[in-house]
């Protein structure tokens, strides 16, 4: 029993230096005879007692920046200037790692019973670096230039279902179409930062009420920050200076945190991870996330617009061999629509797709297809590991009696020539903080980025009620059938769900794993503080 | 006219036309890759509004023979434009990179030619013996090395094993120039590798060739030291094929070393390159294609020139 407690007192020490997270802590209290449920509150306590210090700098070394980049809020589409913008900027509320909302400029949101009109108010006092004050009319400034075609705005589809937005005092008032439940998530998007009159002269100017204040703006090499004094939030912002350096390649960005030269890294190559568990000073950080790998069928187009072919090819990828080989083990099968556990009123009792090349062949049949190869494009951009998983899968196809090939188009001009042109490819999608956003997004029949030309009026029915449902239980019940229709109808084949693998300093204190993005999604450089 | 200065201005005005001929093949190449720039721009989030908008937002409606003179004309104003993906200022951001560029460049060769030369006067005068041998089988394998590998091998051994360098070797303005020195180590060692070869062996193989002539037979029956018959009387005559190999080598460390610049996150010409051709920003493309071009066109007809002032016979033309 002592022998117990010595265990249980050194991993509270684990947990409170940050040494430990809080899935290893539970994971491994439990494992000693403690409830699940004391063990998380014990994790609660433990990393509560761990004091924020205050001052140095933190520095990261990043993948996913270019000479190309912009800090336009709006622009923004890929890791470094989502990271870069999560520093400088701050949107009406942010997600909080466990789902819910983090109110940042919004202090207060309520909506009318139908969810069509919803008031934000906007906290009083939050400041811009240059000095002056946040105000209602800067929110609507905003959101309104995210609407406006030519800022060729990532939120387009987001802010497009806004009918009327009033700014009045603090209160931001906007009034949709039809119902939206989710709409306060849907201002937690990354490129809705609030700007002062929303951005429309100096879009690129880096000028926010976030935590720091960009001091260098190099894109492609790197980025400095210093604090914002005045930054409404004492309770994040730990560090004086925060540094992003651009290393897209990978065994140099290793090397950069194995050598200290940075405190933490993004997108660790899965190849590496065991390697790296070795190294002192250095943890591996996997957290579960909406991101998913796909491979797309238009339902529209011959061979795949006959649904006994997809359900055919469907059931010949292995998805356990995919988590295990493309993505090491860090990650999860899916299951044919884009939604898990990490998204609310996700509904587990959906049974799990498995390889079975007996219904495959079963399947196959039934289509009377002529035996001409079914060609599946793939190009090493397409996601990492996209062409070996393409090869992986064309075996497992063949080995039921589907002949599928694949065939390697190049990295360059894939989005253009190959992805949404093609009949079926090798694609990702980063996910959606709640499940409307990601159905509205790419499974809607009408939607900009239906890339799978799925068509289903019961589909959109259901996406069109659920938007507007308040109930929670009928609202599950809802996406439920929605993810049975997809999974049994549509385009989309999901093998699996990949982790954020990220590689920490021990010198970072405070990390927690947030599902909503990488490396805290987007805040560990505001979050974490240094030993 | 004295002829050297005819000839100056022949080979001066003869490296603008190939620049300009240059300036069109670019152009060419960038309009026959697939996709457009407003495609590249938006990518998997391409819709036909969004793309029709984006092209009209930057000219990409006009005819391509019109787009090429309003940029030509630009270029020989000094305007190179704004970049089509960020909106920064071309002419600015080339010419800091093209700084850390030439500081890159410099650096290794400060190194590389010297010991190139060196090395390659010492392998001829032990022409055949162990330390011919033994200076032509390192320099070999290191040419031989592909550069990410020697990059990978310099960082694994001198920020791992013995953690004196730093792996990221960006350069700032505002940092010291010893602190630039220091952030740019690893790279240099690996160039110097990568260059030392060829030159050396282009000494090696001039000086020999030189060695048959009658003359040094002379010196050496006037009982001079072989050492001094190279340096003095071999060397001499082996300038021209030396410095048109020490130039393409000079070139090459301009203009060829991406790779390099990607594994150690050097912040320089290559990098910038080739993230604007992905994204088909084609007026950067084509400002530092012509930036590369000149640099070679340069330094050829430098190696050009050095060789007529070293060579009497072409001196002195009849």
């Amino acid at each position: 029993m002592t022998d117990k407690h010595n265990q249980l007192d050194w991993m509270v020490a684990q947990a409170r230096t940050g040494r430990m997270t809080r899935r290893e802590f539970v994971g491994r209290t439990t494992a000693l005879g403690v409830s699940a449920g004391l063990a998380s509150a014990l994790y609660g306590k433990a990393a509560l007692a761990q004091e924020a210090k205050k001052g140095g700098k933190i520095s990261a070394g990043l993948a996913g920046g270019q000479s190309t980049d912009s800090l336009d809020p709006a622009l923004a589409a890929s890791e470094v200037p989502f990271q870069v913008n999560m520093t400088w900027g701050e949107m009406l509320v942010d997600v909080n790692p466990d789902g819910t909302l983090d109110h940042r400029i919004a202090e207060e949101i309520s909506s009318s019973p139908d969810a069509t009109e919803w008031k934000f108010k906007i906290r009083a006092g939050v400041e811009y670096h240059n000095g002056g004050t946040v105000t209602a009319d800067d929110v609507v400034a905003t959101l309104k230039r995210h609407t406006d075609e030519k800022a060729q705005s990532g939120a387009l589809g987001i802010v497009q279902g806004i009918a009327d937005m009033k700014a009045e005092g603090d209160m931001v008032t906007l009034k949709l179409a039809s119902g939206n439940a989710d709409l306060p998530y849907l201002m937690g998007d990354y490129h809705l930062i609030i700007q002062p009159g929303g951005g429309t002269d100096a879009p690129a100017a880096g000028n926010g009420a976030g935590p720091y204040k960009v001091t260098a703006n190099e894109p492609g090499v790197r980025y400095t920050f210093t604090k914002h004094a005045n930054y409404f939030d004492s309770a994040i912002g730990h560090a004086d200076e925060v540094e992003f350096l651009v290393i897209n390649d990978n065994t140099a960005r290793t090397a950069a945190l194995q050598s200290g030269q940075v405190h933490m890294i993004n997108r660790v190559d899965p190849k590496i991870v065991e390697l790296l568990k070795g190294v002192a000073g250095v943890s591996i950080k996997y957290v579960a996330g909406r991101g998913h790998y796909v491979f797309i069928m238009h339902c529209d187009k011959a061979p795949f617009d006959n649904n006994d072919m997809r359900m055919a090819l469907k059931y010949a990828i292995n998805r356990q061999e995919m988590v295990d080989k493309i993505l090491g083990g860090l990650g999860s099968k899916g299951n044919d629509f884009p939604i898990n556990a990490a998204y609310p009123l996700f509904d587990d009792s959906i049974e799990q797709r498995e390889y079975d090349a007996a219904k495959a062949k079963e399947y196959y049949d039934k289509t009377g297809h002529d035996g001409s190869p079914i060609i599946l494009r793939s190009a090493p951009g397409a996601f990492p590991g996209a062409v070996d998983a393409a090869n992986l899968f064309a075996a497992s196809a063949q080995a039921a009696g589907i002949p599928l090939q694949v065939k390697l188009e190049p990295d360059d001009g894939y989005w253009s020539n190959v992805w949404n042109v093609e009949p079926f490819c090798a694609s990702y999608w980063g996910g959606r903080p709640v499940q409307d956003q990601m159905y509205s997004t790419a499974y809607l029949s009408t939607a900009d980025w239906n890339d799978t030309k799925f068509k289903n009026a019961r589909f959109d029915e259901l996406l069109i009620a659920a938007r507007g449902e308040l109930d929670e239980v009928k609202r599950k019940a809802e996406y439920s059938e929605m993810a049975h229709i997809l999974r049994d109808e549509g385009g989309l084949i999901l093998p699996m769900f990949n982790d954020f693998v990220s590689g920490v300093s021990d010198q970072i204190q405070g990390w927690v794993d947030d599902p909503n993005g990488e490396l805290m999604n987007g805040r560990a450089q505001v979050k974490c503080w240094l030993a | 006219m004295h002829p050297i200065v005819r000839l100056l201005v022949q080979r001066i005005a003869l490296g603008l036309l190939l620049l300009l001929a240059v300036s069109a093949v670019i152009f060419l190449g960038v309009e026959a890759l697939p996709g457009d720039t407003a495609q590249a721009i938006l990518g998997q989030q391409a819709t036909p509004e969004a793309l029709a908008n984006l092209r009209e937002k930057m000219g990409l409606n006009q005819p391509p023979l019109t787009r090429y003179f309003q940029w030509l004309g630009g270029v020989l104003t000094g305007d190179l434009g704004t970049s089509l993906t960020n909106g920064a200022d071309i002419a600015q951001s080339i010419g800091q990179r093209l700084g850390n560029t030439l500081f890159l460049a410099g650096c290794a060769a400060v190194i590389a030619v010297p010991l190139a030369i060196l090395l390659g006067l010492i392998a001829a005068r032990y022409a055949g013996r162990w330390p011919d041998k033994l200076i032509s089988g390192i320099t070999l394998t290191t040419i031989s090395l592909p550069e990410f590998v020697a990059a990978y091998f310099v960082i694994y051994l001198l920020t791992q094993l013995i953690p004196i360098f730093q792996p990221v070797a960006m350069v700032f303005p505002g940092m010291t120039f010893w602190a630039k020195l220091h952030a740019v180590a690893l790279p240099v060692i690996v160039l110097v590798l990568v260059v030392l070869a060829h030159m050396m062996r282009m000494t090696r193989a001039a000086i020999l060739n030189v060695m048959q002539s009658a003359y040094i037979e002379t010196a050496e029956l006037k009982g001079l030291s072989p050492m001094t018959i190279i340096w003095k009387h071999a060397f001499p005559n082996a300038i021209a094929p030396v410095v048109s190999v020490v130039m393409l080598n000079l070139a090459y460390l301009v203009v060829g070393v991406v790779v390099v610049e990607v594994v150690f996150g050097y912040n320089a010409l290559g990098q910038y390159l080739v993230d604007h051709v992905t994204k088909r920003d084609l007026p950067v493309v084509q400002a530092v294609g012509l930036v590369f071009a000149a640099v070679y066109i340069f330094l050829n007809m430098l190696a050009d020139v050095i060789g007529i002032l070293a060579n009497p016979r072409l001196r002195h033309p009849k």
